[in-house]
This record gives C-alpha cells, structure tokens and sequence, in this order.
C-alpha cells in the first residue's frame, strides 16, 4: 500500500505550514469559498492565488466520490490514495499502518520486523522475463527490501477459476519456487480457492512476506530534505512496456522483457555502503511509476522534488513504444528498480555502489530535492523547459501487475 | 530516437527562442492561438513557455475532439451503451467525459459493456468477433480521424458486417476557426494551424482567415522544435506586415491534403445543418452525419436516442477556455472542484484538453520556481 501521507494521521504532525482543511464539501460543484482574486491584481499574482487556492484544495481530506469502483481505482495513481485513504486507513487506522509505507515495520518481543502483502492479477499470466509467480515472489520482497529489510518467509494465496489449467498452475508453482530460492526466502504458509467459471481470469495470486530489519534504520518518504538526490537502479518502464507488448493489442513488436526481480541484495548493498541515516528512502517503482514515488516523496516530506529529463535512465525500446502509443516513461512500471532518496553528500558513492552490483548497472542520479514549492515534482526537460509531474489520474492499463 | 530526438534538440531551442526574442518589438504583444489540442500538450509537455519571450502569449483553441462533445451527446452514448445486447467501443480518452449522468467509465463500472480501442478497425474486430451483439463505434474528432470512420464503414460494407454501427460526433476544424474569428471577445494576432487536420484537408480552406481576417497561419508539426519554428514564421510574417497561409510541416502536410481520405469521408457522410459544440454552443454546418446510403450503419438510426440537449454545468467556463479568452486557471472552479479526477469540464478530461494540460503540466509558478533555483 502506498499513498498521499498530508502528515494528518496518528503521531505525524502536519508539516509546517499547512493548514488541514476538515471541510469535505467541495464534493459536489460547490465553488471554493475563497474570494477570488480582486480585479485589477497583477496577473501573475492573481496566477499565484488560483495556485495556492489549487494547493489548499488537493490538502483536503480525500474523500471517495464515485459510486462503484473503477478500474482508476487500482490505477496506483490518485484515485488508489483517495480511497485507501478514505476507505482502508478510515476504517483500519492506527500508527503502523498510518505512514503508508511499502510495508509496516513492527517490534515483535524486541525484534524489529517488516511485514507486508500484495496481490498479484497481471494479465497475461506468462509474458518476455516472468509470470505472475516470479512477480507475485519478487513483488513481496522487495516491499520487504524497501522497508530496509532481510526477507525471510512468504505466504501464497491462489484464487482459481474453475477450468484453469493445471499445467499452467504447475509452471507458476515452479517459477514461485525458483525466484523464492533465488531471493534466499522460503514460502511456508498457504491458501487456495477456487471460483466458477467466469469470476475470476484464470488465476489471481496473493503473497505476504515478513523479514528481519537488521540495521538501525529509519527509512520513510516523508525523511527527504533539501540538499538530498534522487538516485535510481536502473533503466525504467520495462515491465510495464513488456506488458502492454505481450497483450497483443498494438501489433507492435520490441525485444522488450519485464525487469522483474529481487532487490534485497542491491538494497542491502547500499545500506550498508552509505554512512547511518545516508539513505532517507527507498521505494520500488511499480504501478504508477517513478513519478508516483517522486510525489510520494515530494508530498510526505514537504519538499519539491527536481527531476532532469535528460538523466532518466530508459531503454530506447521503451522510448519508442512509450512514444507510439503515447505514454510516459515516467509512469510506466518497474518490477526490479527502485528509487532511492539520499544524502546529496553521498549521491556519487551511492550510483557507484548500484552501479557495481548486477542490478544497478543503469543507476543514475535522476533529480535533487528542494524546499520550493513544496509538494510538487518538477521536471526539467530535455528541450530546455520546466513542467510538473503530477500522479496519475485514470488507468491507461490496468492489471499490470 | 530518430526522428522525435532532432525535433527536441535543446541547443536548436535555444537558438530559435533567442531568433524569436529578436524577432519581437519590444513592448508589442503577440498573442497566437495554437488551434489544436496536440499542440497545447506538446507546449505543456517540454515546458515550451520557458523559452518564449514574454511579448509572445499563447492561447489554446478549440482542437481538442473530446473537448467539444457536448454532455447530451454523452448521455446519448451511454443510452446506447446501457442496452443489453450492445458493445460501445470508444477511444480512451472518451472514458472520463462527463455526461449530464456520468461517463463512461461510471457506465462500465455499473455494468455496461463498454471497451477501449485503438482504431475503429478494433471495434469493427469486436463486431466480427461478436455476431450476436450489436457493435457500436463512439466516433469522435476532427478531419484527423473522420477518415478511419469512413474507411471503417466502407469495410464493414463490403464485408456485409450487419452489427456494427457507427455513432457519429465528428466535427470540422474550419467552422470553429470561424466562430471564434467572429467572437468580439478575442484579439488574435495568427494561428499555429492544426498539423494532423492539415495532413486530410490540406491548407488551402485556411486561405480565408489570411485574406478575409489579415491573419497569419502557420500549419505546424507536433515536436516542439516545429512548434518555435512556427512561433518564428509567425513573427517573421508580422514583421513583414503579411498575413499568409504558410506550410511548417510539409513533411506530412501536402499543401493539397489527401484526396483518398477527403473522397472517403465524402462518401460516407454528409454534413449535419448544426451541431452543438460544448461551450460553443450551435455551429452551422460544423458537423458530419452518416450518408443515407450507410443509414444501416448509423446508430443515430438504428438507436432511439433521448437526444436532449443539456446545459453544460454553470460553474464550469470550458466554452471560454476553447475560445481562448479565459485561460485555465481564471475559470472560478479550476483546481478546485474541476479537477482532472473530478472533472466538471470537458477541457479537464483530455490530455489534450487545455484545463488539464495546465493542471497535470504547468500549475507551478515560472517566477517563483526560476527564483528557487537560482537560490
């Protein structure tokens, strides 16, 4: 689970500055009730008030306004936070799920532990570098690596739809064990149901996965600071560009494989290389992208967060598809990068570190973080200019993981 | 990339913004519309306005297809969508229109079968595929993809496909063009002139605007070096006190057009007397209908339709933000209660809408950022 932080929630004050607006009504057409800008104000002053007055609006308590779910809703993007905001954290709130980090950090008889869960749907179930079993595998641990954590055992939850193919379910079963044995964790506990034909797409997966925090650290969106860099693994969009390849549905073909894998090793390394309290975050880039994290980070701490276009590390391939059908790399998700936000006294050994393990060769240090405007990402393109990355609304393609 | 990389090319930018500034008179305003809603992501999208002059303004006009879609023709749509035998297909960007009672996707959420395509090709596939449901085509846009309906229709023709249907919104650029050369509200000093229009019906049917209305227009590309260049052909014309039709991407645009597209479409439809345009209200001879002799593919026909015209929600200025003479963020509800999650306006659906393109791309102070970064 990830999401918006505003700081509102149990123990995390709000950060300085922000007024926390319980007023819930501007659901309807309601206008905002700020006056608005008196006539005869210099344009770019009256510019400035519609986006103070825009800012105050999105620090609004979220607030579900749809009927029924949509596929928005597991976009990753906007929709997703309002209602884990709104439906999840209202009804489950308390100060370890509250910070809506990849996973939960919890102190079990003196042991520190993460613990985390997710559930896989990817459709199709088999595609160029993996299926929905290494996916389901490598997706847990690595919420568990983000968390700073050694995994260490997983749980898996199958829901089958009558009629699915018992070969295909033993070539998942497989690729699970494979990529648990790769990543040095055991899968000990399980569940499975199935369902009638027509109420499920062949083969949903579910994984829980608990790991040992071994170091003293303290990792979380909302430690970022001015000053810090934004570091990432490597090239971004491949599982996501792998993805909507192997649908079919373009008619597009590119020798592009999904990137999925375990990132505990390379995380560990990187930990361990920079001085304690040198990495303020790590965050996988799955649904929503690298520009999700960026938000994240940019909202929980308060910051804005600079990007440079010309740094971001991605493949030409998914260039070019991202260019035909007309989507951002940027948005497009990872199964085996992350971004890490560092001290920018240790960005330089922090690339070396990734770039001298096998998954960080394309590591590279794509932004720094500044004081303003807080809450927003910018970007700085690679033709000169400058413009927001803002988290996504609606789902260009649902079920990519 | 060969060929996107040479039309971003940072150092060329920066040359062509420094011929640009040149170019202008100092305290003169040049205000140019950018007609279609391609262009206005695209300015968005590279952060184009850093490296304008402030004497040159850029407003955003009516190009945008979902932008113009009026809510009763959503509310229609949906109607067709709701039967139980039918599939709508529409494009993507179609899903989050508001209609007068949700959109699409709250449709689809609620149990319509509605699906995304890339290509009217896909839904006439889907129909192929589904001989028992009827199929229909949300058709949208401008001149741009009036031609893949067309083509569509002639296909489903000749194969005897009997369940697909076409629903039919598309527009013409030049009567919107028109209607705001005719609005008292707008002082235009030219045009950058839709490219993927252009590329159907050529530039001759923009001659009228250089020599009834003494206004530039520059047919331009979508890569934000062809965007400047236009900037900069526009300027060069003023300073040379013309106004002509001027041709910036002849590498797609034939100054003809494309005659087999504008045959198609002529066979295949015909022009509607009027058609509402969000915002815009009724515009004469602004709109295309299926033919009668391709009455068995208009779901006009074969659905009855409510067909009720519903006022665009008050609070909502996406009619002046398409003409141009608001800009985003002076509409009362931009950001706030219109939002691209929550859109009240067609203008916050689109990625070419010109609200959304503001507020995903440039809702952020130039000043105060240039100064944060110079700290």
């Amino acid at each position: 689970m990830t999401a918006e932080t505003e700081g509102s929630l149990d123990g995390h004050p709000p950060p300085a500055g922000v007024a926390l607006d319980e007023d819930t009504s501007a659901a309807g057409v309601a206008l905002d009730e700020d006056a608005p800008p008196a006539p005869g104000t210099p344009l770019r002053d009256r510019e400035q008030q519609v986006l103070d007055r825009i800012a105050r609006a999105r620090r609004r308590r979220p607030v579900v306004r749809e009927e029924r779910i949509t596929l928005a809703h597991g976009s990753g993007g906007k929709a997703t936070q309002t209602l884990i905001q709104a439906v999840f954290l209202e009804a489950f709130r308390n100060p370890r799920l509250a910070p809506l980090e990849d996973g939960a950090t919890l102190t079990l008889d003196g042991a520190r532990t993460a613990f985390t869960t997710d559930a896989f749907v990817v459709s199709p179930l088999f595609f160029p570098g993996g299926d929905i079993g290494d996916l389901a595998v490598n997706g847990t641990v690595n919420d568990l690596a983000m968390c700073g954590a050694r995994p260490a055992y997983l749980s898996a939850g199958f829901i089958l739809e009558e009629g699915f193919p018992v070969a295909d379910l033993r070539r998942i079963a497989a690729s699970m064990a494979a990529a648990a044995a790769a990543a040095g964790v055991e899968i000990v506990t399980g569940d499975t149901k199935v369902v009638e034909r027509g109420k499920a797409d062949g083969c949903y997966v579910t994984t829980a996965g608990v790991g040992v925090l071994e170091r003293p650290v303290e990792l979380s969106v909302a430690r970022a600071r001015p000053g810090d860099a934004v570091v990432v693994s490597g090239p971004i969009g491949e599982h996501g560009a792998a993805i909507m390849l192997a649908r079919g549905d373009f008619g597009i073909e590119a020798p592009i494989a999904s990137d999925t894998a375990p990132l505990h090793g390379i995380t560990a390394a990187l930990l361990d290389a920079l001085p304690p309290g040198g990495v303020r975050a790590l965050r996988d880039a799955t649904r929503g992208g690298i520009a999700t994290i960026l938000n994240e980070v940019a909202v929980a701490s308060g910051v804005c967060v600079v990007a440079e276009e010309e740094a971001l590390p991605v493949r030409s391939e998914v260039t070019g598809v991202c260019e035909l059908l007309g989507i951002d790399p940027l948005y497009v998700a990872c199964e085996g990068r992350f971004v890490a936000v560092v001290d920018g006294e240790c960005a330089e050994r922090a690339v070396e570190v990734l770039r001298g393990h096998p998954l960080g060769a394309g590591a590279a240090v794509i932004g720094t973080v500044r004081d303003d405007p807080p809450g927003l990402v910018l970007l700085r393109t690679a033709f000169g200019g400058t413009r927001i990355v803002d988290l996504l609304v609606g789902d260009p393609l649902p079920r990519i993981c | 990339m060969r060929f996107v990389d040479e039309y971003r090319d940072a150092g060329r930018a920066r040359a062509l913004a420094a011929d640009i500034a040149a170019r202008c008179e100092p305290g003169r305003r040049y205000t140019f519309m950018e007609v279609c809603g391609g262009h206005t992501h695209t300015i968005y999208k590279h952060g184009l306005e850093d490296l304008l002059p402030r004497e040159v303004v850029l407003v955003h006009g009516p190009g945008c297809p979902v932008c113009v879609i009026p809510m009763g023709r959503v509310d229609d749509a949906i109607h067709i969508a709701s039967q139980p035998d039918v599939i709508m297909t529409s494009f993507g960007d179609m899903m989050r229109v508001p209609g007068g009672n949700g959109s699409f996707l709250d449709a689809k959420a609620a149990g319509a079968d509605i699906r995304m395509v890339y290509s009217p090709l896909d839904a006439l596939k889907i129909a192929r595929e589904n001989p028992d449901r009827r199929v229909v085509f949300m058709a949208i846009g401008f001149e741009t993809t009036a031609p893949s309906t067309a083509m569509t229709v002639l296909r489903a023709a000749a194969e005897g496909v009997r369940n697909f249907s076409v629903f039919c919104n598309h527009v013409l650029i030049i009567p919107a063009i028109k209607a705001i050369l005719d609005s008292p509200d707008l002082r235009l000093d030219g045009f950058v002139g839709p490219g993927h229009v252009s590329a159907v019906i050529g530039c001759r049917p923009y001659e009228f605007i250089a020599r009834d209305y003494g206004k530039p227009l520059v047919v331009a590309g979508f890569e934000p070096l062809d965007i400047l260049q236009s900037v900069h052909m526009l300027l060069g014309q003023l300073a040379a006190g013309r106004s002509e039709v001027a041709n910036q991407y002849a590498r797609v645009v034939p100054w003809e057009g494309n005659r087999t597209a504008m045959a198609a479409i002529g066979q295949v439809m015909r022009m509607r007397a009027h058609f509402e345009w969000r915002g815009l209200g009724f515009i004469p001879h602004s709109a295309m209908a299926l033919s009668d002799a391709y009455a068995a593919f208009d779901a006009e026909r074969i659905f009855e339709l409510p067909g009720l015209r519903v006022a665009d929600p008050k609070a909502c200025q996406c009619g002046e933000v398409l003409k141009g003479v608001l800009k985003p963020w002076e509409c009362k509800v931009f950001g706030t209660a219109c939002t691209p999650e929550t859109p009240i306006g067609t203008c916050m659906v689109s990625s070419e809408g010109a609200c959304a393109a503001y507020y995903n791309f440039g809702r952020f102070s130039r000043e105060r950022v240039r100064e944060a970064t110079l700290r």
